[in-house]
């Protein structure tokens, strides 16, 4: 029997390695990537204490966060086509301006 | 035998994760998130999952991962330069990142499993994952149903508005 702390753990570090380029990156595309594997981890968390809390829910979970997070995906993959077609750039740090010149 | 295939599965998809946020291409680094994505869905065998696990691979891998490739061949795909990869302050950044990552794992390994529920590994395998879920889906979380319906028509008509591009917009 696998302990639970092996997959909290496991969830934990997945998340922490989308979390850190998050924060580092500049190239958007690997923001939304790293979010993805951030979701993944969270994901993971949510699977392991339902299968060892004998509690069904945190799977009805996991699928809510997957649906929502199809949605959110899809409205920032948007968000990033129309400011590359206003830009045509995808780094972090020329998104400090909203407005067109 | 179990405990190496989960040490292999636990290894890799941390390699993995690191792989794909590491790329410079991010065409490459989308098909090391697919990779990922597969590893995670094996993981979700372990914890029997099975529903979710074939969720993941239908959801991620067939749509939100083709969403991800369709973007990039919209955007034409280019590499950003070697030298701009990460942010300016990437000293403090990352020090603020590892402080959260230590303080995500210091409550993650003390989290223990006190409460217990009536969906046992037993009564699991006599209905089978797939109904369980779908009966406490469509019983206890009818409502939370209908408004995920809601969260998934908006943001159709968010993309749309924001893809539309007016012709004397053009110049």
């Amino acid at each position: 029997m696998i302990p639970l702390e092996a997959y909290l753990i496991l969830a934990g570090l997945i998340f922490s390695i989308g979390l850190v380029n998050l924060f580092i990156n500049r190239n958007l595309i690997i923001v939304f990537i790293s979010l993805e594997v951030m979701l993944a981890g969270v994901n993971l968390a949510l699977v392991a204490l339902s299968h060892y809390m004998n509690d069904i829910r945190g799977q009805v979970l996991a699928i809510f966060t997957i649906a929502v997070a199809a949605g959110s995906v899809a409205v920032g993959l948007s968000l990033l086509i129309a400011h590359f077609n206003l830009k045509k750039s995808v780094d972090t740090e020329e998104l400090c301006e909203l407005k067109e010149e | 035998m179990i405990y190496l295939i989960f040490a292999y599965f636990c290894l890799s998809t941390l390699g993995i994760s690191i792989m794909a946020l590491t790329r410079k291409n991010p065409v490459h680094a989308v098909l090391w998130l697919l990779l990922l994505f597969l590893h995670v869905a094996v993981i979700y065998l372990f914890l029997n999952a099975e529903f979710l696990a074939m969720v993941q691979v239908i959801v991620y891998a067939g749509a939100i991962l083709v969403m991800f490739l369709f973007t990039l061949f919209l955007l034409g795909a280019r590499e950003l330069p070697k030298k701009k990869r990460y942010t300016s302050m990437i000293e403090g950044r990352l020090l603020i990142g590892l402080s959260i990552t230590a303080t995500i794992l210091a409550v993650f390994s003390s989290i223990k499993a006190k409460y217990t529920g009536k969906y046992t590994i037993k009564y699991i395998q006599e209905v089978g994952n797939t109904k369980a879920i779908g009966v406490m889906l469509f019983n206890e979380y009818s409502l939370a149903v209908l408004i995920l319906g809601v969260i998934l028509l908006i943001p159709m008509i968010a993309v749309s508005v924001l893809a539309w591009r007016r012709r004397d917009d053009t110049s």
